[in-house]
């Protein structure tokens, strides 16, 4: 058997970051997504690397566009607050095409809320967040060793398609521990000519997201949206966990679909026949597996840590006329297994209720 | 007999969540001294930013607006510009002031703004568990200094008190420590100075207090007191650094400490 | 499949998630799924410390424990605070050397009382060591971890710098171990 470690995701991440190549962290304290900071603040001198202690999040987010204008793989971390004080650059990475690695350890909101595990940040990853057409890769991790393995896939993303990448997480990833297998990929930085080197053997570059000449922004709009298209068609990941004939489909994501596989396992022990569908990829969002899934399913649950949130999507995304119940614990609650066995068995024996929402 | 020290009244009868041996607990004490020597608990609002000292609203009883993080001066130059006759005060660490703050409150100094920034500097970011500040003393470890603040990666430690004075806006700034009684004391004069000066209409006034944090220093209450006296001190000199009133100006090469 | 969670709780300052890391070690090198979570934020105030371990033959889902199969007590609030949530038939294992047995209210859970403290420091001669006599009690008892894996965990943690402390931790969790099968 592969020799795994015993760790903490927070640490995992970081790990995973410097397998990826990344060697420039820039970040501001704040909790729970210290640990990040703390590891790589120690690890990243050993590497090679630099860590600066930023004096805001804004200072932090503009430091990785610097450094990423210059094609270096580069991240920060943070949570609520500082990723909201992080929008304008992301709008900026967006917008210049720069690739980068974000992670947003959950906490509570709105504002300075709390610091428990909360999944209420997901329509600002999703939706972009900033202002302008534009979207974020984001990436939820449920495990320990995905907080490993997605740091690194997230800065080959970023790095693929010139875009900032997030990957969404909370307290419980950034705390747990779980064993890791740290087999390091080989690491394959893409070659990036557009980076500013210097104008030395070639012309002048630039990096700017400023288009003012008729029909320009335009362009560049319908370009990025053309990139998004492609990582709609390439990238989407997803875990699926059905059965035949299925009386009900459960999606959740991150952290919550931990309590979602244990309560899918006992509603199967009850004789229930259940499956779920865990989006990896919030942005792309597996619109489709769900389309396909929910036709012969006829009933979805959605179960999440805010008051609804990916439940937009999920209805988005299901087979017309499927219909679609949400079991919502916002501001730091966790939904048990217990409970949401509870909801699954009140809502396969509701027969053809008609769809509606249960707080 | 005749009762000589009393708990202030504003200051309400509950546990403080601070760690044994740190200064918040000193700092809120006085703040509430003040209050009451000049009566405004009924027209002060505080604006604690985000620190440990964002809890100010559960042991003073007067009016409260809690900021987002480095922003107290921003909210309370909204504050004070609707409630000018109102005294206004914020409350701030080194790392909501002298680090993610640091714009808001240069500039509501140039403003001239007429409120009171309490500025407790511990050296390290206390909330979150310990993590360098800007006014971290060089080589002090800290949990993103593991190998000691090196001013070639982390710069200098930030004087915020001199760094303030010299702004035209500024009516008043001072540095005082909380180590030992008789400092207690000078800071509670220099307090009320700050108070006056607000009360006076002058303009902004600031007040850093250097302050111990045990918990993140890895040190005994006494050894925190020694640290300060031995090596803060030296980094961050006591003083009155400006002071508009007319006895008090600062002649050309006085010590501040010599106001204090 | 085979399932087993433990509670472990107490003061910081107990060793409580050092612990809760040694058998989450060990049940890595059983070659067993695992989950290690710490209480954190609000639940860290007034100084309390604890966390969840989970055993599995299997991925596991949830790393909370709703009705812990066994309760790992080192303080007087946090048996307070969970002894109601162990599973029936479960079992209690509480240091005495800090809390009095009659607190014990469950009578469906078998307790284990066991003066953890004064065995650490007249077995080892470091009272700070209970944690680990602790530890080799719950081993012993619940069948979780071997003491084999126990010790080999404890080799890998108690490493570099660490491992001036290993000998006497070994000690002390070979004494609970045999202090279980003795009673
Ligand atoms: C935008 C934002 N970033 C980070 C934080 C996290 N945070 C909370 S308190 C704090 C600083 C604490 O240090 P300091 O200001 O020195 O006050 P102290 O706790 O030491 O009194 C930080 C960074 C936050 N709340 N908001």
């Amino acid at each position: 058997m592969e020799k795994r470690k015993l760790m903490r995701g927070s640490i995992a991440l970081a790990e995973g970051a410097i397998t990826a190549g990344c060697r420039y962290y820039f970040g501001y304290p704040i909790t729970p997504q210290n640990e990040i900071s703390e590891h790589l603040s120690a690890r990243l001198p050993e590497v090679g690397g630099v860590f600066i202690q930023a004096e805001s999040e804004i200072a932090s987010i503009n430091m990785v566009l610097g450094a990423a204008s210059c094609g270096a793989r580069a991240m920060t971390s943070s949570s609520g607050p500082g990723i909201s004080l992080m929008q304008e650059g992301l709008s900026y990475l967006a917008g210049s095409e720069l690739p980068a690695l974000v992670v947003n350890i959950t906490r509570i909101g709105p504002g300075l809320g709390g610091i428990s595990a909360c999944q209420g940040d997901y329509w600002q990853a999703t939706r972009g967040g900033g202002h302008g057409d534009y979207r974020l890769i984001v990436l939820a991790p449920n495990s320990v060793q995905e907080m490993h393995d997605l740091a690194i896939k997230a800065l080959h993303l970023a790095d693929q398609y010139r875009n900032p990448a997030m990957i969404l997480a909370d307290a419980i990833l950034g705390q747990m521990m779980e064993p890791v297998n740290l087999d390091p990929p080989p690491v394959e930085i893409p070659a990036k000519p557009w980076a500013l080197t210097g104008a030395r053997g070639r012309k002048p570059q630039l990096v700017k997201s400023l288009y003012l000449a008729d029909g320009e922004m335009e362009k560049h709009n319908w370009h990025m949206y053309e990139k998004y298209q492609r990582l709609q068609e390439a990238e989407v990941m997803v875990e699926m966990d059905l059965e035949e004939h299925m009386d009900l489909l459960l999606v959740s994501f991150g952290s919550c679909s931990r309590m979602v596989n244990s309560a899918v396992a006992l509603a199967r022990s009850r004789g229930y026949r259940v499956g779920h569908i865990r989006p990896v990829t919030l942005f792309p969002f597996p619109g489709d597996a769900i389309r396909e899934v929910s036709r012969c399913v006829g009933k979805v649950l959605t179960v999440e840590m805010n008051t609804g949130q990916m439940w937009d999507d999920v209805r988005l995304s299901v087979y017309p006329g499927c219909q679609c119940r949400l079991l919502a614990r916002p501001g730091g609650a966790i939904p048990s297994p217990k409970q949401i066995l509870e909801e699954i068995e009140k809502y396969i024996k509701a027969g053809d209720l008609l769809a509606k929402s249960v707080r | 007999m005749q009762k000589v020290f009393a708990r202030p009244a504003t200051l309400l009868e509950t546990g403080f969540h601070f760690c044994p041996g740190c200064h918040h607990g000193i700092v809120h004490r006085l703040l509430c001294e003040m209050l009451e020597r000049y009566n405004l608990q009924e027209k002060a609002v505080g604006v604690p930013g985000v620190g440990c000292g964002v809890f100010l609203y559960d042991y003073i009883a007067i009016d409260v607006c809690e900021a987002p993080h480095g922003r107290a001066t921003a909210v309370a130059t909204g504050i004070k510009r609707v409630q000018p006759d109102h005294f206004v005060f914020t409350y701030q660490g080194d790392g909501d002031l002298g680090a993610i703050g640091t714009a808001e409150v240069i500039h509501a100094a140039n403003r001239g703004e007429n409120f009171t920034v309490i500025f407790v500097n511990n050296s390290v970011y206390g909330m979150t568990g310990g993590q360098m500040a800007p006014t971290t003393l060089l080589g002090q470890y800290t949990t993103t200094s593991p190998a000691g603040r090196d001013s070639r990666n982390d710069g200098y430690p930030l004087h915020l008190a001199e760094m303030l004075a010299p702004l035209e806006g500024v009516a008043f700034a001072a540095r005082v420590s909380l180590h030992t009684p008789a400092h207690v004391k000078k800071a509670r004069r220099a307090l009320q100075r700050a108070f006056e000066t607000q009360l006076e209409k002058r303009g902004f006034s600031f007040m850093e207090f250097v302050s111990a944090c045990p918990t993140n220093w890895h040190l005994t209450t006494l050894q925190s007191v020694e640290h300060i006296e031995q090596k803060m001190l030296s980094v961050f000199p006591l003083g009155i650094y400006k002071n508009t009133a007319a006895a008090t100006v600062r002649k050309e090469g006085e010590p501040a400490d010599a106001l204090l | 499949m085979h399932y087993y969670d433990v509670v472990l709780s107490g003061f910081g300052g107990q060793g409580i998630l050092l612990t809760g890391d040694v058998l989450a070690h060990a049940a890595m090198l059983e070659a067993k799924h695992v989950t290690w979570m710490p209480s954190y934020g609000v639940e860290m105030r007034g100084g309390a410390a604890s966390c969840t371990v989970v055993v599995s033959s299997e991925r596991i889902g949830s790393p909370f424990a709703e009705e812990p199969c066994c309760l790992f007590s080192m303080s007087k609030p946090s048996l307070f605070k969970y002894q109601g949530r162990v599973k029936k038939g479960g079992l209690l294992i509480v240091n005495t050397s800090f809390v009095d047995p009659s607190l014990i209210t469950r009578e469906d859970v078998k307790s284990i009382c066991i003066p953890a403290s004064e065995i650490a420091y007249q077995e080892v001669g470091e009272h700070k060591m209970a944690n680990m006599v602790m530890l080799g009690t719950l081993i012993s008892a619940s069948g979780v971890v071997s003491l084999e894996k126990t010790e080999a965990a404890m080799e890998e943690i108690f490493s570099g710098n660490k491992k001036k402390a290993l000998p006497q931790m070994l000690q002390a969790v070979r004494c609970g171990h045999a202090w279980h099968l003795r009673v």
